[in-house]
């Protein structure tokens, strides 16, 4: 009974995370068509319409899926029949896996048992996700080089060039997050973002660390290999590693972009803009400075933790699309100039500013 | 200014603060238009099967051929637009008139819409004023060359457009395809 009941929750907590990851991924596609649309004084797409309903254009990624899955599955003569084939899926599962350890919510505690919210409780999260969107980028590069295409091959190199300078700066810029919770573990850095600074001021990340959240941004959106940062697209000189794709594969790898932005949006929620925290709200209910408190049930907390986290993810994705229809693409050059002489000196350099004011300070705040 | 400009990051927050204003005026602007408010448009979209824009009465759209008071063709075949028709999308094959006092009339008259330019060379070249291009009818298409051919029967049905620039005869549909 004990053990039926302990893996229905390991399963409940790992049906929620993939649940939310695959459903939002699913709706960027309508959220960046309505989005740009909307930012473009225009009304974007709302044709699609099931018996004369048309809710604003959502039934589109339904009508798009049925399109892909319905296509020609082709594959180059010359391609690598196995590797061409895996590339997809590859690319798929490391971007849905990368968001396990983002926790989404405090401790639920029901029937005496403590659940962590989260779909793996792992003391080293931080490094999980990022190993994880740096193993998703051989999916590409398998793309890339298995379709015997030169335009694929350059569009898998670049990608691989693009993930490595980005991941450098990502790493880099979150050692500063890390030393100041002191913690490799997600749950630790986003229960460490609870506290206030001079009693008052959520120390979220973006506080303690807003070099670092400027940079952990930027790094992020090229991470996801979207515009401005989607030189191994490059939709006008190469069209990219996915050039020999059609059908749901090549949907595979839009869904990657997609999956990998709620990733990013996750990753930067939890590092910087206090995770599932709502503000002032505690264990037992909101603590505000004045000293006025409000109790609240256990259940009605974890609730409000886990919307507060859910609209702070699609606040970081609103962002994110905003960036993305707003900012022209880099240059190849451009974007390898900015990694490595712009985000990873700046990185390296927040983290000696970070570990200076650690020392003077006295400790963590 | 420039070592503003190289730095970059105020620029990109200038961009974004300018396309978030457009979504949050946009938006807003849609959310009262649903919530009632006519005459609030967040889009400069025309949705355009089921709203059309006004058309200018200058507009050159499908031919037409004028009728006399008896409805017989004004033209006379002279063979003037056949033979200014840059395009060569006029065919005409002259015939005797009844009347002595008109001296031809059309026996085939066929436009291929195909080929035409919509110059409207031919409009100016008549000299009964017998081909006008005035039915505000747009939307001509047709799977194959054949349907592309309007017969002088089909230009002498057509109308022309009413004062709002909208086609007042039914657009002529060829017999490949449905509507």
């Amino acid at each position: 009974m004990s053990l039926a009941a302990d893996l229905g929750i390991a399963f409940g907590r790992v049906a929620f995370v993939m649940l939310f990851v695959l459903n939002m991924g699913g709706l960027l596609g309508w959220v960046e068509r309505k989005q740009s649309a909307i930012m473009q004084d225009r009304i974007g797409a709302n044709r699609a319409s099931i018996l004369g309903l048309r809710l604003f254009g959502l039934f589109h990624p339904i009508a798009d899926a049925i399109k892909l899955l319905t296509k020609e599955d082709f594959r180059p003569a010359r391609a690598d029949r196995f590797l061409f084939a895996l590339a997809p899926f590859v690319s798929v599962f490391f971007a849905l896996a990368a968001f396990a350890s983002i926790p989404f919510g405090d401790t639920l505690r029901v029937a005496g048992r403590e659940i962590p919210l989260q779909a793996v409780t792992l003391n080293v999260g931080v490094l999980y996700v990022f190993a994880m969107l740096s193993l998703g980028v051989y999916g590409v590069m398998m793309a890339g080089w298995s379709s015997a295409n030169n335009y694929a091959l350059l569009g898998g190199q670049r990608a691989a060039a693009l993930m490595i300078s980005a991941e450098v700066a990502i790493g880099a810029s979150i050692m500063g997050v890390i030393m100041v919770y002191g913690s490799l573990s997600m749950m630790d850095i986003v229960r460490g973002q609870g506290t206030l600074l001079w009693g008052w001021l959520p120390a979220w990340g973006i506080v303690t660390q807003p070099l670092a959240f400027v940079l952990f941004l930027t790094a992020g959106i090229a991470a996801t290999k979207r515009i401005p940062f989607d030189m191994p697209e490059g939709e006008s000189e190469i069209i990219g590693y996915f050039i020999e794709y059609s059908g749901m594969k090549a949907g595979m790898f839009m869904m990657t972009d997609f999956l990998e932005t709620v990733v990013i949006a996750g990753m930067t929620t939890s590092l910087f803009l206090g995770g599932w925290q709502v503000p002032y709200l505690e264990a037992h209910g909101f603590r505000l400075p004045g000293g006025w408190t409000w109790a609240l049930p256990h259940l009605l907390v974890v609730l409000l933790q886990v919307g507060a986290f859910v609209l702070k993810v699609c606040g970081m994705i609103f962002v994110m699309m905003l960036i993305r229809w707003t900012l022209p693409r880099f240059r190849y050059d451009q974007a390898m100039r900015l990694g490595w002489l712009g985000l990873f000196p700046l990185s390296v350099a927040n983290i000696v500013l970070t570990g200076l004011v650690l020392l003077l300070w006295g400790g963590r705040p | 200014m420039r070592a503003l400009q190289r730095f970059y990051l105020v620029e990109v927050l200038s961009g974004i603060a300018l396309t978030a204003a457009h979504f949050f005026r946009n938006m807003g602007r849609h959310t009262l238009r649903a919530l009632g408010k006519k005459d609030a448009r967040g889009a400069v979209t025309i949705q355009y099967p089921e709203e059309r824009r006004p058309y200018s009465p200058r507009l050159r759209s499908l031919h037409r051929l004028v009728r006399r008071e008896d409805g017989s063709p004004r033209c006379v075949a002279c063979m003037m637009c056949e033979t200014v028709c840059p395009a060569r999308c006029i065919y005409i094959i002259a015939a005797e008139h009844p009347n002595p006092e008109i001296e031809k009339v059309p026996a085939r008259f066929d436009i291929d819409i195909g080929k035409c330019v919509f110059c409207g060379y031919c409009v100016e070249a008549c000299p009964e004023d017998a081909i006008r291009m005035d039915t505000g009818i747009l939307e001509f298409s047709s799977y194959s060359r054949g349907g592309m051919i309007y017969t002088k029967d089909a230009l002498l049905a057509l109308e022309p457009a009413g004062p709002d620039g909208r086609p007042r005869s039914p657009v002529p549909i060829p017999a490949d395809r449905t509507p």
